[in-house]
């Protein structure tokens, strides 16, 4: 009964405040001092928090470029954890300013329920776990199986998709909290586990025995993940969307957390003037002071720090990034921003 | 002075009654106008699409119960139904095992025996007050934990298996010649029913008792059997078989509904028997007493004496107990039972983002059923009432 008391809660408040709450969201923001980033409830490398409720990952890491960007200063943020069903309404609500959870853009998020996505900081695929000993070696071998995963997902979607073009049965077996998901898993309820691969990477860690599980090789869907916005507030759309531009061509043009400050002092190149802010006047169009950018990468990081920080192949999530799409595009990657001009 | 026909009609009680009442009910259109209204807009600026068309498009999910056919290519509307009829089964089987078990609690907590009572107190109290949800995280991952994976399924006589995924029964399946085995069930049945009428009239008449009961359970199993054996057995049953991943054919019942219903009818049960203790509490021990007086045994003066008056009082709330227990099942989405909340209110949801339409035909069904709860409740308390003597 509680979930549909949120739901109507939530019902309620979007309805009925929200000349309040959807626009101007910048200014609100800038008055108040802080503003409201929805995360997950927990996984490792994109959003988690520590023992002392201190988040971190990439996806908190947009929150806080955002944050450096508007108030040169990463940490006026509060994080709000949200299950993957409750995310929408939390965003349409005005509970929260920005989502940064791991969530996919897909046409009918971006057009039916009301969202505006303002960029990708993570290109992933959904794929499947197993247990080692159950001797499956590809996703084609899963004709039958029990099938757990999270509610509210494009998993869902995928899954059914999936297994209806290779004519096979299956039994979704789906949560509400991703901790439930890998509880069961974990108890044998279900033979595989699927969501997006990062996730899978990420909620591995949190098994008995990470050890006896393995990621089986098909990826079945494309997972661009991003943060979201309330649609109609195209301002705040543009800051959100080109502090991630920011982080991705400061990486693009060798601007890092640990050389930003004597790169800037000494830089030629006029487009590494402008991202230091010492030209061009970007923030103007903003809304923002002209340090905007050099503020992210001082007080943040490049996209490239913060990958290798969080989830690189040197943490305990460890997924390569050479040789993915989330390499930068002069990798071989696509990862490409608009210029910041 | 005299008062003017006019300050009468204004001061008569029930002009002004229907003056407010007037004013109240134009408050309420007008506040509901502008919610509406405001809504449209609201949704229509935010770009959120609005209506009913989305029930009958191709839902693409899928589901892991369903009572009827359905596949990622039927409606959202078969969705609908898929997650309402899981509804009612959970509901449907937590009220029976919710009111055996609740009423033997309730009786046990009123024995003389000091241990009996005492086990049934115990037994209330801690259900009462431990969280329902807790109690449901408790018993799946109990039952999850406790049994065996499905290649070492427990085995009963090489039809019955249980394992992590559930409990896998021989579905029987009726051949030929097995509807005239269902028309002699129903008449054996109706036979039945025509004797108790009749022995109870007879005894209402003459005194003389006519064991009814025995009668016709010996009539309905008699003839079943014997109508099985002369139309040879037509009955044969599908048996679950290892294939793959799991057993499959027979019937199966999933862990999430087994834990679901465990969970909510041992919680309404404590609370049912709360309510059965102060409905038998209720009836003054005289009654007791005088029934006893007339040398009835210690069984009879519970059914025919206690229990019928103690109904009076344990019905209303027991029909509480009953819409909480109905309220309580949207706590499946916790554990994956697809429920009308977790499929509906809760993927289909998610996937059309249509929050208004959706939520508003969830709350319809519960309504609903809260309501019908009522009635029939209502209409067997109107059965029941003992009339004043
Ligand atoms: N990208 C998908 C799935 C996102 C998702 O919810 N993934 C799960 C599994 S990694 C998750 O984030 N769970 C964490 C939580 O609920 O806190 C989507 O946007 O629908």
């Amino acid at each position: 009964m509680n979930n549909i008391k949120n739901a109507i809660l939530g019902l309620f408040c979007s309805v009925l405040m929200v000349p309040a709450a959807y626009a101007g969201t910048l200014d609100t923001v800038k008055d108040q001092g802080f503003f409201n980033c929805g995360v997950s409830q927990g996984v490792p490398g994109f959003s988690n928090p520590d023992e002392n409720g201190n988040w971190s990952g990439i996806d908190v890491d947009v929150c806080r470029a955002v944050s450096a960007a508007i108030f040169g200063d990463a940490d006026k943020v509060k994080y709000v954890p949200l299950t993957a069903k409750e995310r929408f309404t939390a965003l349409q609500a005005g509970e929260i300013d920005v989502l940064s959870r791991n969530t996919t853009w897909t046409l009918s998020r971006d057009a039916q329920i009301g969202l505006e996505f303002a960029g990708v900081n993570f290109y992933d695929g959904q794929g499947f776990m197993v247990r080692k000993d159950s001797g499956i070696t590809s996703a084609m071998e899963l004709d039958g199986a029990s099938v757990c995963t999270n509610l509210g997902t494009t998993t869902e979607l995928n899954m059914a998709d999936f297994f209806r073009a290779n004519s096979m049965a299956y039994e979704p077996v789906v949560f509400e909290k991703a901790d439930e998901v890998v509880n069961a898993y974990d108890e044998g309820r279900c033979d595989t586990y699927t969501t997006d691969k990062s996730g899978l990477a990420a909620q591995r860690t949190k098994l008995a025995d990470p050890d006896a599980h393995v990621v089986l090789p098909e990826t079945i869907s494309k997972e661009p993940l991003g943060p979201v916005v309330r649609e109609g507030d195209g301002d705040w759309a543009d800051v959100v969307r080109w502090s991630l531009n920011a982080m991705i061509e400061a990486e693009e043009f060798g601007l890092t957390n640990s050389n930003v400050k004597t790169t800037c002092a000494m830089t030629s190149n006029p487009v590494v003037a402008r991202l230091c802010g010492k030209e061009g006047g970007t923030g103007a169009g903003l809304n923002l002071g002209d340090s905007w950018s050099y503020d992210i990468v001082s007080k943040v990081g490049n996209y490239g720090d913060v990958y290798e920080k969080h989830v690189g192949e040197n943490t305990p999530v460890g997924l390569a990034r050479a040789g993915s799409p989330n390499a930068s595009y002069k990798n071989g990657g696509v990862l490409y921003a608009p210029p910041a001009r | 002075m005299r008062p003017s026909k006019f300050s009468n009609f204004i001061f008569n009680r029930n002009v002004q009654g229907t003056f407010y009442q007037a004013i109240t009910l134009s408050l309420v259109i007008l506040g509901v106008y502008y919610i509406v209204q405001n809504t449209a807009e609201n949704m229509m600026a935010r770009g959120l699409a609005s209506g009913f068309h989305f029930l009958g498009v191709e839902s693409q999910f899928d589901i892991g119960m369903t009572l009827i056919e359905y596949s990622p290519t039927s409606t959202y509307f078969d969705a609908f139904i898929v997650g309402l009829l899981n509804t009612l089964l959970v509901a449907g089987i937590g009220i029976f095992f919710a009111t055996i078990v609740g009423f033997a609690f309730g009786i046990m907590r009123l024995s003389s025996n000091w241990l009996i009572a005492k086990i049934a107190e115990t037994y209330i109290e801690v259900i009462r007050n431990i969280p329902l949800l807790l109690q449901i995280f408790f018993w799946y991952f109990a039952v999850l934990r406790a049994l065996p994976k499905p290649k070492q399924s427990i085995e009963f006589v090489d039809s019955v298996f249980l394992n992590n995924r559930g409990l896998f029964l021989p579905d029987p399946n009726f051949g030929e010649g097995s509807s005239v085995i269902f028309y002699l069930f129903w008449i054996t049945i109706i036979i039945s029913i025509s004797i108790f009428i009749w022995s109870k009239r007879r005894q209402n008449r003459t005194g003389i008792t006519f064991p009814a009961f025995y009668v016709s359970a010996a009539l309905i199993v008699g003839v079943f059997f014997a109508a099985l054996t002369a139309t040879g057995f037509p009955v044969s049953f599908d048996i679950p078989e290892l294939k793959g991943f799991n057993y499959k054919g027979g019937m199966r019942l999933i862990p999430e509904l087994v834990a679901l219903t465990f969970a909510l009818s041992m919680y309404t049960a404590a609370f049912i028997a709360e309510v059965v203790r102060a409905g038998i509490m209720a009836v003054s021990k005289g009654q007791t007493e005088a029934a006893r007086s007339v040398g009835l045994k210690e069984g009879l003066v519970l059914r025919l004496i206690i229990i019928p008056q103690a109904l009076r009082v344990i019905v209303p709330p027991l029909t509480n107990q009953y819409l909480n227990l109905t309220k309580n099942s949207s706590l499946a989405a916790a554990i994956a039972y697809p429920d009308l909340v977790l499929v509906f209110a809760g993927t289909a949801l998610m996937q059309t983002g249509q929050a208004i339409e959706i939520i508003g035909m969830v709350m319809g069904v519960y309504l609903f059923l809260s309501l019908f709860t009522s009635i029939i409740m209502n209409l067997f308390n109107r059965i029941m009432k003992v009339g004043e003597r």
